[in-house]
């Protein structure tokens, strides 16, 4: 379905010296599956993702979707053919409102689909339509509103960039529900989380480690899992006694 | 009545108005009035020194509109006229202003609307005023307008003013002086493209105790226009105040934003926020993953700024 190969992304710092930030990623991103691309930070997992919405140019290498090379496409066209990024820090807009949002990501949508979309994602339909995407709006709130707009694309490969981030722990549970329930074994459709979330992890299909740009780890959860829990599980939990924590 | 196409363009641009509406109406083209009709409760009159209107809101007159729109079409006209609107007490109404020019000439033409609104104890009134300017020809289309507004006790407006295309050259000054727990918010909305110049200069007093005063300023510059916007608030009582002026920079524009605040009081709140940048990459970006042009999404981001 989506097919990186060889991608390569390199950039002069302001030293004037060449700096990889992702090396040699070669992932054929199946059909119907959920994955997680994990690891540090700094490990290139964002540039991984821009890359591939054709924010960012890689340097080499190729990247095909559904058999075309969509390498040379700018972001609109990408869009256009499939491909949905739900970003890490959403831009506010002054002037916007959700709904115009909400429309623009889903031409064509009705008040009761537009209502939906917003209930979907923990809000209030009545209280969030009309309101701007300006500064007034809270870090979760615009963080909610972004996932709903890549959910309502109905895309073939969708990729949220750390949905967690940044939204409170009552509501993470509801999101990340919602992703694998629109996403897991759905044969149309992809999609792709970057996460650290350790309810997250383990439910994918399959986890991708990136370290220093390099794909470090992949395999299935039931693989990688095991190996990387100790770094990604709260170190704490003994002595909170774990309240905060759900199972899905 | 004798309106041509141009005519209802313009007056459609400014008031959105396709038909003569029912009710209180003045309609001055090129100097002259062509028409002029009162309500029962809005009574429009020529004023004691014959140069303009005089507009009376009986005392209680609830969800009533008054239009008074001005148009310029003879090309080289330069147009001045002094208007008084007195709000009564109790009153609840929306005066809808505004200006349209058609210059299809190597002549300037122009219009300076003077405007005296008094805002009766415990009435409620918006204003609403909206600029715009066509044509091909060389001569430039000018409006200056001085609005003068005073709030008695409890009085509550809100003044918007849009100016969004075609006037080549404008200086607007609005003065306001705010009564006892009396509520005065000007919304201005600007875009200026081309070689347009824009100045705007309000100044609220915020004379009585408990009142507020707020300016709200959104505008865009786009290829060599110029704007300065001056807001400035005078806390003379026990008072809340805040300016707020936000601008998008495009092309080779220049935008200067000057807020000022001079309490006179120590019991006087005053805030402002003046920020001017250049459209967001991010923000271009995000519109674009979402299936956008750069320059659908440039245009969507511009226009949500000025709704």
């Amino acid at each position: 379905m989506l097919k990186l190969e060889n991608v390569s992304m390199t950039v002069n710092n302001s030293n004037g010296f060449r700096r990889e930030i992702i090396r040699d990623i070669n992932i054929d991103f199946e059909p119907g599956k959920l994955y997680a691309i994990t690891g540090p930070n700094g490990g290139g997992k964002t540039t991984l993702a821009k890359v591939i919405m054709g924010i960012y140019q890689h340097s080499t290498g190729n990247i095909y979707l559904n058999g075309e090379d969509i390498s040379e496409l700018g972001v609109t066209e990408r869009a256009r053919r499939g491909i949905a990024y739900a970003f890490q820090q959403p831009p506010r807009f002054k002037g916007l409102n959700v709904s115009d949002l909400i429309k623009i990501a889903s031409p064509g949508v009705d008040g009761m689909g537009l209502r939906k979309k917003i209930r979907d994602v923990g809000l209030c339909p009545e209280d969030y339509l009309d309101r701007d995407m300006g500064p007034g709006l809270s870090g979760g709130e615009a963080k909610r509103i972004e996932i709903a707009q890549v959910l309502s694309r109905d895309s073939i490969i969708s990729i949220f960039d750390e949905p967690e981030a940044g939204v409170d722990l009552w509501t993470v549970q509801r999101l990340i529900g919602l992703i694998v329930q629109k996403y897991q074994d759905n044969p149309q459709s992809t999609a792709i989380i970057i996460t650290h979330h350790e309810n997250v992890l383990p439910i994918c299909d399959e986890i991708i480690v990136l370290e220093e740009g390099l794909i470090k780890l992949r395999g299935s959860s039931e693989e990688i899992w095991p190996l990387i829990r100790d770094d990604v599980q709260c170190k704490m939990r003994e002595q909170c006694r774990g309240e905060v924590c759900y199972e899905l | 009545m004798n309106f041509k196409p141009v005519d209802m363009q313009l007056l459609d641009m400014i008031s959105n108005i396709k038909s003569i509406p029912a009710g209180a109406i003045n309609i001055r083209r090129d100097g002259e009035p062509v028409i002029r009709q009162s309500s029962p409760n809005i009574k429009i009159g020529t004023n004691a020194d014959n140069n303009g209107l005089l507009v009376e809101i009986k005392p209680g007159t609830r969800d009533e509109t008054v239009h008074v729109p001005v148009i310029v079409t003879k090309a080289g006209f330069h147009d001045k006229v002094y208007n008084t609107f007195v709000v009564g007490e109790d009153a609840d109404v929306t005066i809808i202003a505004g200006c349209g020019i058609h210059n299809d000439s190597h002549s300037d033409s122009g219009h300076d609307g003077i405007h005296e609104i008094i805002v009766k104890k415990g009435a409620r009134m918006k204003y609403v005023e909206k600029h715009y300017g066509e044509g091909n020809g060389q001569g430039k289309r000018i409006l200056n307008p001085t609005t003068n507004i005073f709030l008695e006790t409890g009085a509550i407006a809100e003044m918007e003013m849009v100016q969004i295309k075609g006037v080549d050259d404008t200086v607007r000054t609005t003065i306001a002086h705010i009564g006892d727990k009396a509520s005065l918010k000007i919304v201005e909305r600007l875009m200026t493209h081309g070689e347009q110049k824009a100045v705007s200069d309000v100044r609220l007093y915020i004379e009585g105790r408990g009142g507020s005063g707020q300016i709200l300023s959104r505008s865009i510059g786009r290829d060599n226009s110029v704007q300065v916007f001056k807001a400035a608030l005078v806390g003379q009582n026990e008072c809340l105040g805040h300016v707020e002026c936000d601008a998008i920079i495009m092309h080779k524009a220049r935008i200067q934003s000057i807020p000022e605040l001079i309490a006179e009081n120590a019991e006087a709140v005053l805030t402002h926020e003046a920020a001017i940048g250049k459209i967001a990459g991010e923000q271009l970006i995000k519109l674009m993953s979402l299936g956008m042009t750069e320059k659908d999404a440039i245009d969507t981001i511009l226009e949500g700024f000025l709704r």
